[in-house]
């Protein structure tokens, strides 16, 4: 379904994406956290970009563990590490592989909400990435399981991932620095989990 | 001697923390890991990592950090190295230094510098 060029292609869109984003990003980050998520993300998918031409013939695999190592040496918040271990593992999932199915797709979409629940020790419903990446990895498992064209799948995702996203203006975080104003964040949609509607919504507009 | 790492979103703050240090510990073997390669805030996998390999010895490297992703990038860079002596400190990071870097320099060992830190986590400044 997707293979190495086309995957290289979504990253180089999603940098694309986060650098228009950026002052949005950051704007959301601003009343509750460090005014940092835009700026921070768009020079980390921007160093990915520079290395991009390297990993043209790679595996999947080694594509994914270099964009996880390229995020967590220059992003500097904590998206970094969050992100990084994310597509480190989905490397791990994809090792090898120069093509990979929508239940791959979908199995590397499982491996990276385990290893942010893991890397930042939250889960859902405390504001953060995860209430959108779960969501959004619900949805298109129960999409692909009713037999729906990837098209539809990924439609699916991003739906579940933009709703998640503004659910996060209901909660209470919980988690990192936006534990610190507490009930001031509510009305406020999280950062992270808008940054990941972004990605997701140029994985659907690439496959 | 048990070397030790700073790692602070801010360079100059990591730098303070080991410069505080030598006030009371001159000859302890200590490095900082702060800030981006840009000079912004933020903390480097490759920051932390450098600093902790210059400082690596068969005593081994405690590392302490402020906030954040401090403690997730170091949590990762410790994964990367499984095997070698490294360990985290969960303790303020200057009142944390301070005691760490003295008892460095008295020749106590990785796991009683680590039960020190541990104290200093349950440390009262007022009574």
């Amino acid at each position: 379904m997707a293979d190495s060029k086309l995957v290289m292609e979504v990253l180089k869109r999603i940098g694309e994406k986060i650098e228009e984003k950026k002052e949005y990003l950051t704007e959301l980050d601003q009343p509750i956290g460090d005014s940092d998520h835009g700026i921070n993300l768009a020079r980390g998918f921007g160093e990915v970009e520079k290395k991009l031409p390297t990993l043209e013939e790679k595996d999947l695999g080694t594509i994914m563990k270099t964009v996880g190592m390229t995020l967590v040496s220059t992003v500097g918040g904590a998206s970094g590490p969050l992100y990084g271990s994310a597509f480190m593992k989905i490397g791990m999932a994809w090792g090898g592989k120069m093509e990979i199915s929508m239940e791959e797709i979908l199995a590397g979409m499982d491996v990276a909400v385990e290893a942010v629940k893991q890397r930042g020790k939250s889960t859902v419903e405390e504001a953060t990435m995860l209430d959108a990446m779960v969501p959004a990895l619900n949805a298109m498992r129960t999409a692909a399981e009713e037999g729906l064209e990837k098209k539809e799948v990924l439609e699916a995702g991003c739906r579940a991932s933009w709703a998640g996203a503004e659910h996060t203006k209901d909660l209470v975080a919980t988690k990192g620095r936006a534990s610190y104003v507490g009930e001031r964040g509510l009305g406020h949609q999280d950062p992270g989990a808008t940054s990941f509607s972004f990605m997701l919504e140029m994985v659907k507009d690439s496959l | 001697m048990v070397g030790l790492v700073i790692v602070s979103h801010s360079e100059n703050l990591a730098k303070s923390v080991v410069e505080f240090t030598s006030m009371m510990a001159k000859e302890a073997v200590i490095a900082p890991a702060g800030g981006l390669e840009d000079g912004t805030f933020g903390t480097s996998f490759e920051r932390i990592q450098h600093a902790i390999e210059s400082v690596y010895s068969d005593d081994g490297v405690i590392v302490l950090m402020d906030l954040g992703s401090a403690v997730m990038t170091t949590e990762m860079v410790l994964e990367m190295m499984e095997g070698q002596k490294v360990a985290m400190a969960d303790c303020p990071l200057v009142e944390g230094a301070v005691i760490a870097s003295i008892s460095a320099v008295g020749g106590k060992s990785f796991e009683e510098i680590l039960q020190d830190l541990d104290k200093v986590r349950e440390m009262k400044k007022l009574q």
